[in-house]
């Protein structure tokens, strides 16, 4: 829309009509513009096809299991390679259960930071602890995979799950949680490296909408004696609430998606897991794992199973920006 | 200016070179397929190149990878750790021989045990692949291994999470052990394993670093891993009943009992090979390429490189614990399978 200023600019200069030099400037400018605006819109485009290439050509690779196995494929719990028999519901259930694991740790501890650095750190902290979370958002996902399996997983298993099996493991309703072997690995693992892993971009988001809250706001609220905990439940939340979303939605998309880390530590079992400790896999990881050797079929319900992640990530943004809308509604907005 | 034509005069010298490379790298041998046999292949590939000035590009992209590559005609020869059967060869019109022979080992983590102490049998073996022995201290365990004290702990299985030619060798032998295993899980480079605690690794590193972790796992690893990282393992009761140790003496005594032109293709599974020396889980990796190449200069340097890696690579496979092919088996493949490819 950057043409229609500049002709605009031109048309409301009525004595200039007549400068030739002008003219030219100005139809250069506008060719310019034009250009400039043809370019972006091409970029943009490219998205667009890329993302529809994506989604047509998983979609035609995933067709024949989707023709055998129908819309059963998202529930049948099975995965038989060798008798050509599978379902997505063992790794749906394992990348929903890791990821909600994930956030469910991540995002208090992540809140927590972020209140800190913005609302009660002292200046000459903020910013080394600040762009410290910002590192270890920088860390490959293999280093987490592979601290997850060496470092973190033994420990796990001594000095969590043996001593949490034996206290709650006979516990009538959640004792069923704690079963099973505890060797350090399982949803539960994969869900705490998730957590560290997705907990520096969830604070990172938290931190930078907490701060572009306008001071004036804030100070007021103070100066009425309202405490830290009101300021940010009563101003700095609402006023902050679409970006804690987005953020916290950003988290969820990499949790769901994350390949190498949940590799190491979810122990690549195509079981339904029955406890916190059992062993599982999600479809990120089993797609990472099998792909090298599969053949004919098991192509198909690999593309099949990458086409559910693309519909449960699309489905998780269109929840996100659903709740955005509700809660600006809500407030009027 | 100036730069600017200097930028053009490299980007064109560099384009130069590299069609020049290209046409030099026409000539090396292209081959895609199986992991587990691709450290000497590259070592042979090595020498080979520094012998004669040809190389070879060889993609270590998993079996079926190799077989698509060659059935799409993209590479020169297929390479499979599972034998192709022969009325898939004849259809395609392909040859296959054998390469390389090799062991998959059963490792395990257990304490007081010290390697090759524990003494299992493929059936044994097979009931704690399938969760039936969860406990180390299982009577039948205890029956085999008499005056060794088995703790009470429970049993990991261990297995590899992506598909490969290690597990195709493994499942192999436990089904041609155990009839359940057969009927039940059967064989293939991915299985569905059966065993309510077993968990996957990642490749033959993620196997070893999850047995070497987990007390009381028991997984298995191609031979070199148990080497290089002094893995426990076990000794295995073969076809004639004998307990033997892994080791490229008893892979070359399976590789020598096998009857290799009694199935079409030489499709011989070396698993449970008779031989009281035989180390009942060798396999072979086998080679594949078309009776009539559309390039036949191509596959006859391709047969070429096999010719001399049998005659000259022996030292260069033990050295990386593999077992080459015996001179009697490779003159018999020159003569009944290389005759077949038309130069």
């Amino acid at each position: 829309m950057s043409i229609a200023g500049a002709s605009m600019t031109v048309t409301e200069a009525p004595a200039d009509t007549g400068n030739p030099q002008m003219l030219s400037i100005a139809r250069k400018q506008r060719l310019q513009d034009m250009a400039f605006h043809r370019i972006t819109q091409l970029f943009s485009l490219l998205v667009l096809v890329a993302l529809l290439g994506i989604i047509v050509s998983l979609f035609i690779n995933a067709w024949p299991a989707f023709q055998k196995f129908g819309a059963h494929f998202i529930w049948y719990v099975e995965w038989d390679i060798i008798n050509e028999e599978f379902g997505a519901a063992i790794a749906i259930v394992g990348t929903l259960a890791s990821a909600g694991i994930a956030l469910l740790i991540a995002v208090p501890l992540a809140f927590g930071i972020a209140l800190f650095l913005t609302e009660t750190c002292p200046p000459w902290l903020r910013r080394p602890l600040g762009t410290a979370i910002e590192l270890l958002a920088a860390v490959p996902s293999i280093i987490y995979g592979m601290f997850g399996l060496f470092v973190f997983a033994p420990l796990f298993a001594d000095y969590f799950q043996v001593p949490a099996q034996k206290l709650l493991g006979s516990m009538p309703l959640i004792g069923f949680l704690f079963g099973g072997s505890t060797n350090g690995m399982g949803i539960l693992a994969a869900g705490i490296v998730l957590a560290f892993m997705v907990l520096p971009f969830v604070a990172a988001v938290m931190r930078d909408v907490f701060e572009i809250v306008p001071p004036i706001l804030r100070e007021s609220a103070y100066g009425l004696g309202c405490t830290t905990w009101e300021v940010v439940r009563r101003v700095v939340l609402p006023y902050t609430q679409k970006g804690v979303i987005g953020g916290v939605m950003l988290g969820l998309g990499r949790a769901l998606g994350e390949t190498m880390a949940v590799t190491f530590v979810i122990g690549n079992a195509n079981r339904m897991p029955t406890s916190l400790f059992s062993p599982g896999t999600s479809i990120a990881s089993t797609l990472a794992n099998e792909f090298g050797e599969a053949a004919d079929f098991h192509i198909s319900a690999l593309f099949a199973l990458g086409f559910l992640l693309f519909v449960i990530t699309f489905i998780v943004l269109a929840l996100a920006k659903w709740m955005i809308i509700r809660a600006e509604k809500a407030k009027g907005l | 200016m100036n730069t600017k034509r200097t930028l053009l005069k490299t980007v064109a010298a560099a384009t130069l070179a590299t069609l020049a490379m290209g046409t030099a790298f026409a000539a090396d041998i292209t081959g895609a397929g199986a992991t587990f046999p691709f450290p000497v292949y590259a070592k042979w590939a090595e020498a080979y190149k520094a012998a004669t000035g040809t190389g070879l590009n060889y993609q270590s992209i998993g079996s079926s990878g190799g077989l698509k590559q060659i059935r799409a005609k993209t590479v020169t020869f297929g390479a499979s750790d599972a034998p192709v059967k022969g009325a898939d060869l004849d259809k395609d019109g392909m040859v296959q021989f054998p390469a390389i022979v090799g062991g998959t080992v059963p490792v395990l983590n257990l304490e007081g045990f010290k390697p090759g102490e524990l003494r299992v049998t493929g059936a044994v073996l097979a009931d704690m692949f399938l969760g039936k022995i969860t406990k180390w201290n299982d009577a039948k365990l205890a029956a085999l291994n008499p005056g060794k004290k088995l703790p009470d702990e429970n049993i990991t299985v261990v297995h590899r999470a992506d598909g490969s030619g290690t597990t195709f060798n493994f499942t192999d032998y436990l089904s041609a052990v155990s009839p359940e295993w057969s009927s039940s899980v059967g064989k293939g480079a991915a299985v569905k394993w059966p065993a309510a605690s077993s968990v996957g690794g990642k490749g033959n590193e993620g196997v070893a670093a999850n047995v070497n972790r987990v007390k009381g796992a028991v997984g298995y690893v191609e031979y070199a891993y148990v080497k290089k990282n002094g893995m426990n393992f076990m000794q295995l009761q073969n076809a004639d009943g004998k307990y033997v140790s892994p080791d490229d003496k008893t892979f070359a005594a399976a590789a020598a009992g096998a009857d290799w032109f009694s199935v079409p293709g030489m499709g011989v599974s070396m698993v449970n090979a008779k031989g009281a020396e035989a180390w009942p889980i060798s396999t072979a990796s086998f080679i594949l390429m078309y009776k009539q190449p559309g390039d036949k200069v191509a596959s006859a340097e391709a047969l070429k490189f096999f010719d001399w890696a049998f005659k000259n690579g022996k030292k260069l496979a033990s050295d990386l614990d593999y077992v080459p092919l015996p001179d009697s088996l490779t003159d018999q493949i020159r003569a009944k399978v290389w005759n077949q490819v038309a130069k």
